[in-house]
Parts: structure tokens; C-alpha cells; sequence
């Protein structure tokens, strides 16, 4: 049993929650980057989530959780003080930031928050982050503060305009490649982008012709999350790879996003069916 | 006088219409009055060849001889003496190939039933109503670390145990127990039976550290750090091998692994847990050892219309055990022998439509002795599925390979070890799947066993 020793909404729509675990073995080893694998309770299936920070003195692991389909729905039921069965990890590879010098970090709605320990590591390491956090409206927005003190420049922005720049991720990211080029200021090294599947595509499209090699970071579907299953293959310049293992980092011009969208809707109906049935009396509470 | 009788007492078994749309248990079991006649055909060799056969040693005449004189608690007390782990052994290893392969009354006729004797004495000790306290024998203070919670693992955890060490297991998953666990299915190895062999070793003072992945949440060196003496690994062989033909990254293709894991790991299969699984139609599974009669069987059971397994050689040449093989058939599961895969088709959306099998002939045999299979040209065909599960062997894992230096690995990436588990890293032991490569389950105990011999004298000889 793992007991939450934090827990925290991180917008006024609360999508989003947070929470800290106490989970001594991940936290001496984790790094930005990596992800971890929870389970609620003895009926719970095994569900991957990046990990947001880590405290090794506390041994406590931090995630940041949106609520989509029915286990992460009852994970916010969880409280602060209570337990979750199984958490895992630290998993898959961290995120490289050797000899990097200028860094154009990308977030979209909850990949903020996966983005959020990336940028933190590779500012307080001098690397200079400009920061894009893009969301659908004011209400999601999280990490306000938090990634103001990560980057260099943080340019917030909302597809409705409800909050900061009106406008999607892709627009401000070819405008600060453009700005660099113009002004004459060096070019980012290395641009890495969070999000949905289908922003990171168009990301990808974004910085090809400009060859700024670009990283994503994947989540398939997965059950084990130490090779063992095979489930999260993804092909990444023509050949299979495990995203668990040799991921979830990935060249985002070597990915092969077709693959990657339908992949990820296997089991949508299955989801969508199990969603569904929440018990509305306990508010997704096993057992009473 | 012993009973003369040719045959086995035969197991009684679920009719295989009903058990092909339930998990439940296949094999039921002796009673105590069938054990005790199967017990009399031993003639009770002098030199019992049948011990020779078995990787962990059992003392196979004597605790038949007490099964035959009725005194169960004796029998069971025989076979713990040298197995920690005897209803899982009585269950699933291949008897036909180790102990009942030596035994004297195959000759003219049917080996006494070795596995089912000892499942019945398992079975018979689990369900007794009052157990004797199991004692925990006291601690020597040396400290060993055993990677991985399968057979191999437990084995040699209950083996150093019994010796004094103080032993804890870091296990990767949130259930103990390994491919028991998460490869071999419900109807074959009952959960709740390999759960109540790992309470015998917690009882007998065995710790075990789940969600625990060496390699990752801590490494070989820092096990030595943190004040352990010598490291069992037997990590198994936990990474799906695929066939690199084309298509094999549609939706509905599987490993073995993912499907079993599903199903028998995150329990899939019933309503009341969460873990998803696919409704199957036509299910092809490629190869045809034990665990891709697993994984048809159990897709039968998850209510697919048609289970093929796909198998490139013939019926003599199928890896799995004659058993499995019969239970599968009566099942209902179907086989395209002599037929390769060469590729998976799939429609616009992605799915899996069919897969294109090549018909086979058996040429000359190869240098293992088994008749190599030849294409006909030109015999390509599609098999309508909808869902392609590919079952042809594991490798090791790469986690620990990756992160512990002072280690020597084949080119099959095992480790490399010698037959008392002594790898090339002074403190380091490994058996079983990590070491060999997808095996089967008494192997790995036998790598257990001789890896906690040689931990015992590594441990003696450096006082």
C-alpha cells in the first residue's frame, strides 16, 4: 500500500489533480522523463503516468493526473492521507539533455505537467527553455507559477483565447523559430513536445523543415511496462520499438504517427463502456 | 503386493465442451482412494531411476510408498524435504519427459503417475482444515537477495531459507510468483494455489518486496549497498519475440505475453476488474509450444468462434507437451500444421483482416534431429482472423543486463552462468529463463535449487 501524502486540484475545472506518493524506491532513482505505473486497488488495471517530481529525501514520487477514462476518474477520488495499492517505477528512460543549450519546451493541456519536471531540470542546469503551454480554455490551465520559473520565456495561450494568447501551440512555436531566424539569435537545439498525439504530429510538422530535432514523449497503451508485453509497439523510423523500455522519448520526424493514433483507440469502446459504469452513489469507490 | 495394473489411473477431468467456456480447473484430481491404488503400481526400485529425472530431486519412491500406506502428512513432509513447491510441480511440469520417463513400469506399459501423486499430496496438505505451524528457521544474519519471484526464485528463496539466511525477494509486478502468475492460465495452475505455495515461504520467514524492479527502482550494486550478501537473479524471460513479417503492427495482433498477461495477471476475463480485453471472432496463433496452446485455450474461453494455431513443422514435431496438446484438440482448438506465416493483412481502419500462411513440407532434419520445414512455392493462402497472437519464445530481459557491469551475457543475451548458477560477477548467482532462455518451469526450480547450493558455499567460504 502506497498512501498519498499530497493531493491538490491544479485548475478551477479540476481535470487535473495532484498528488504525492510515498514511494521510496521510485523516488531514489527517478528522473524527468520517466513514468511510473499505478494500481488502484485489488480490481484496478495497471495504468502508466509520467512522473511530475520527486523528493528523494521525502521518498515521495509526484503525478499529475487528468481525469479521462473510468480508473482516473476514481483515482481523484482518492484523499489525501489514503492509499493506493501498487505504484511502480521508475520506468523507461529519462529524457536527454546533454550539451543542450537552448531548449523550446512544448506542453499540451496535461503534457504541462509532464513537460513541467523537464523544463525545471534542464533550466536549473542553465540550459535556456523557452516554454509553450498551450490548453483549450482558462478554466484547465495549471502550473501558472510553476512554469514561469522553469523557462526562460513562457508564452501561455488558449484555443478559445480565454487565457494568456489566443491560439494553438503550433502558431507560437513557428514564431519563435521565425523570431530566432529574423533577430538573428541561435536556433533551438532541441524542441520537445508534450501532449495529445495528434498536437505532437503537427509539432513534428512544425520543426521538420527547419531540422530542429524535435522529441515527443509517448504514452500507449501498456500493461507491464518492463517489455514484457509488447502491447505499446510503436514504429519509429521503420523498425518496432517498445515504448516502455526503449521510450517513451521518441524522434518525433521518425515516428510514425498513423500508427501511433490508431494504436492508442484499440480499446476506446472498451473505455468508453467502462466509463460509463461508475457507481454514481460512491463516486467510483470500490466497496462502499 | 504391488497393484500389476498396465495403465494409469486416469485423471478425472471438466468435460471439454463445458471447460472451454470457463476458467475453471481442467484437471480435478485424484480422490484418496484412487491416489492410494496409483501408489501401489510403484514397485519401489531399489535404485530408483525416476529421481535421476527430476531437476529438484524429489524423493520420489519414498513418498510414494507413504501415499500407498495412506499416510499422506508423511508423503508431503518427503516431497518438501527437496520441493518448495509441490502443487504447482504436480501440475505443470513434464513429467512424461523427467521422472515418469525413467520409471520401470513404462517399459511394458504406463509409468506410474508421478505428477498426479504429488499434486494429490499438495492438494491434499493445502486443503487440510488444521495445518501444522510451519516454523520459521532461525536466522544465520547473512543476507541474500533473490531477483525475480517465479520458479526459480522461490526455489531457491525456500531452499536458502531452510538453510538460515535471511532471504527477500524483489518481485517487478504487484503479485508474486512470476510466469505462475501471469503466463500459465487459471484452468491449468489455479491462482489461489500458487498464492498459498508463497504464504508456505513467507510462513517459513521468506520476504517478499513487490513493485520492485531491479534494473530500475534499484540496482545489483546498490542490493550489495545496502547489506546483502550474494544476489540471486532469476530475472526469466520476459521480452516477446515477433516474427518481423509485414503487418505486424495492426490492431488485434498480440504477443502471448500481453494476452496471458491480460487475462491471467490483471484477470480480464471477469467482469468485476478493470483491464480490458478485445471480444475475439477468429483467433490465429503462431507456433505451437505450451504457451501458444495457453494462449488458444484461452482465447477459446474469452468466446472466439475459431482458434487456429499456425505452426510451420508437423504433428510430431509440436514443441508442447503431449497433454496440452490433447486438451486443446478435445477444446475444439483447430491446427493448420505445415503452414508459415509470412505476413498479416488488415483492412483501411487499421484491423487485422487475415493472415497469409504458406504451406509446408518436411525436408531433411536439421542439426537438433527435427525435420526441416520447406515452402511450396507458390501455396500462399489467407486465413480470415481477426486477431493474430504470436507465440513463438521469449528472451531475456535487458533491464538488469543493461545496469549490472562484471557480467557475461550469450548472444541470445542470457546471462551467462555455469550449472551451480556461478556467473561471472563474484556474489552473483542467476538461474532459470534469465540464464537459458523460455524453458519450462521445473528447470528453472532445478537452476533455483543449484543456485542456492552454490550460494551456501559461496557464503561458508568466505568466513
Amino acid at each position: 500500500m502506497y498512501k498519498v501524502v499530497t493531493k491538490r486540484f491544479l485548475n478551477d475545472a479540476k481535470t487535473i489533480c495532484l498528488f504525492e506518493i510515498e514511494a521510496p524506491l521510485i523516488a531514489r532513482h527517478a528522473q524527468a522523463g520517466q513514468f511510473v505505473i499505478f494500481r488502484l486497488d485489488e480490481q484496478g488495471e495497471r495504468v502508466p503516468v509520467s512522473v511530475a517530481g520527486y523528493d528523494r529525501e521525502k521518498g515521495t514520487v509526484t503525478v499529475m493526473v487528468q481525469a479521462a477514462g473510468r480508473t482516473t476518474r476514481m483515482l481523484h477520488t482518492v484523499a489525501e492521507g489514503d492509499v493506493i495499492s501498487d505504484i511502480v517505477g521508475p520506468l523507461g528512460k529519462a529524457t536527454e539533455m546533454e550539451g543542450l543549450k537552448k531548449v523550446c519546451v512544448v506542453g499540451g493541456g496535461v503534457g504541462c505537467a509532464i513537460a513541467y519536471p523537464i523544463a525545471k531540470e534542464m533550466h536549473a542546469k542553465g540550459i535556456d527553455v523557452t516554454f509553450i503551454a498551450g490548453f483549450r480554455s482558462a478554466d484547465i490551465v495549471i502550473l501558472k507559477e510553476e512554469l514561469k520559473a522553469a523557462s526562460d520565456k513562457l508564452i501561455m495561450c488558449t484555443d478559445d483565447g480565454t487565457y494568456g494568447e489566443k491560439g494553438f501551440t503550433t502558431v507560437f512555436l513557428k514564431n519563435e523559430i521565425e523570431a530566432n531566424i529574423a533577430e538573428g539569435k541561435p536556433q533551438f537545439d532541441r524542441v520537445i513536445a508534450i501532449g495529445p498525439d495528434i498536437m505532437m504530429k503537427f509539432l513534428a510538422d512544425v520543426t521538420r523543415p527547419y531540422g530542429i530535432k524535435t522529441i515527443i514523449s509517448l504514452d500507449p497503451i501498456m500493461v507491464d511496462g518492463t517489455g514484457m508485453c509488447g502491447g505499446c509497439r510503436v514504429i519509429v523510423g521503420g523498425e518496432t520499438k517498445f515504448a516502455c523500455v526503449d521510450g517513451p522519448d521518441f524522434d518525433a520526424h521518425e515516428v510514425d504517427f498513423d500508427s501511433l493514433l490508431k494504436r492508442a483507440a484499440f480499446y476506446k469502446d472498451e473505455q468508453d463502456a467502462a466509463a460509463q459504469h461508475i457507481c454514481n452513489m460512491t463516486g467510483g469507490k470500490r466497496n462502499g | 503386493m504391488a497393484n500389476m495394473k498396465m495403465e494409469k489411473n486416469p485423471m478425472p477431468e471438466q468435460d471439454p465442451i463445458v471447460r472451454a467456456g470457463n476458467f475453471d480447473e481442467v484437471a480435478l484430481g485424484y480422490s484418496a482412494e484412487t491416489a492410494i491404488d496409483e501408489a501401489k503400481r510403484c514397485l519401489n526400485c531399489r535404485e530408483p531411476r525416476c529421481r535421476t529425472g527430476c531437476p529438484v530431486s524429489v524423493r520420489i519412491p519414498e513418498f510414494i510408498a507413504k501415499v500407498a500406506e495412506g499416510d499422506f502428512d508423511a508423503a508431503y513432509e518427503i516431497i518438501t524435504s527437496t520441493n518448495s513447491l509441490p502443487a504447482v510441480c504436480g501440475r505443470v511440469c513434464p513429467q512424461e519427459k523427467q521422472c515418469e520417463s525413467k520409471c520401470v513400469r513404462g517399459i511394458k506399459g504406463e509409468s506410474v503417475a508421478i505428477g498426479r501423486l504429488e499434486r494429490f499430496v499438495a492438494d491434499y496438505h493445502m486443503n487440510k482444515e488444521k495445518k501444522d505451524e510451519i516454523k520459521a528457521p532461525e536466522s544465520n544474519g547473512h543476507r541474500i537477495a533473490i531477483v525475480g519471484s517465479g520458479p526459480a526464485g522461490l526455489t531457491c528463496a525456500g531452499d536458502l531459507r531452510k538453510l538460515g539466511y535471511d532471504v527477500t525477494i524483489f518481485e517487478a509486478f504487484h503479485k508474486s510468483g512470476g510466469v505462475l502468475v501471469y503466463g500459465i492460465p487459471q484452468f491449468r495452475l489455479p491462482k489461489e494455489i500458487v498464492a498459498a505455495e508463497i504464504d508456505n515461504l513467507k510462513a517459513m520467514g521468506v520476504k517478499i518486496v513487490n513493485n520492485a524492479i531491479v534494473g530500475k527502482s534499484e540496482t545489483v550494486d546498490e542490493l550489495f549497498e545496502d547489506g546483502f550478501e550474494a544476489v540471486f537473479i532469476g530475472s526469466g524471460a520476459g521480452l516477446p519475440q515477433f516474427l518481423h513479417i509485414p503487418g505486424e503492427n495492426l490492431l488485434g495482433v498480440y504477443s502471448a505475453n500481453e494476452l496471458l498477461t491480460r487475462v491471467n495477471l490483471m484477470k480480464a476475463y471477469r467482469d468485476d476488474y478493470d483491464t480490458p480485453i478485445k471480444r475475439f471472432g477468429r483467433v490465429a496463433v503462431v507456433g505451437a509450444g505450451n504457451v501458444a496452446m495457453d494462449a488458444a485455450r484461452v482465447a477459446k474461453r474469452l468466446g472466439a468462434e475459431h482458434v487456429y494455431i499456425c505452426y510451420r513443422r508437423g504433428r510430431d514435431e509440436l514443441p508442447a507437451r503431449l497433454e496440452e496438446v490433447e486438451h486443446a484438440e478435445a477444446e475444439g482448438i483447430e491446427f493448420n500444421l505445415l503452414n508459415n506465416p509470412v505476413a498479416i493483412h488488415g483492412g483501411e481502419d487499421g484491423h487485422v483482416t487475415g493472415i497469409e500462411l504458406v504451406r509446408q513440407e518436411l525436408g531433411e532434419p536439421d542439426e537438433k534431429g527435427r525435420r526441416k520445414p520447406v515452402a511450396v512455392e507458390g501455396s500462399n493462402w489467407i486465413l480470415d482472423v481477426d486477431t493474430v497472437v504470436i507465440a513463438i519464445g521469449t528472451s531475456p530481459n535487458p533491464l538488469i543486463r543493461n545496469t549490472t557491469q562484471g557480467l557475461t551475457f550469450t548472444k541470445k543475451g542470457g546471462i551467462e552462468a555455469d550449472e551451480g548458477g556461478v556467473t561471472a560477477r563474484e556474489g552473483v548467482f542467476a538461474g532459470g529463463d534469465a540464464v537459458t532462455g523460455s524453458a519450462t518451469v521445473i528447470l528453472a526450480m532445478g537452476a533455483g535449487k543449484a543456485g542456492a547450493k552454490s550460494i551456501d558455499a559461496y557464503i561458508k567460504s568466505k568466513k
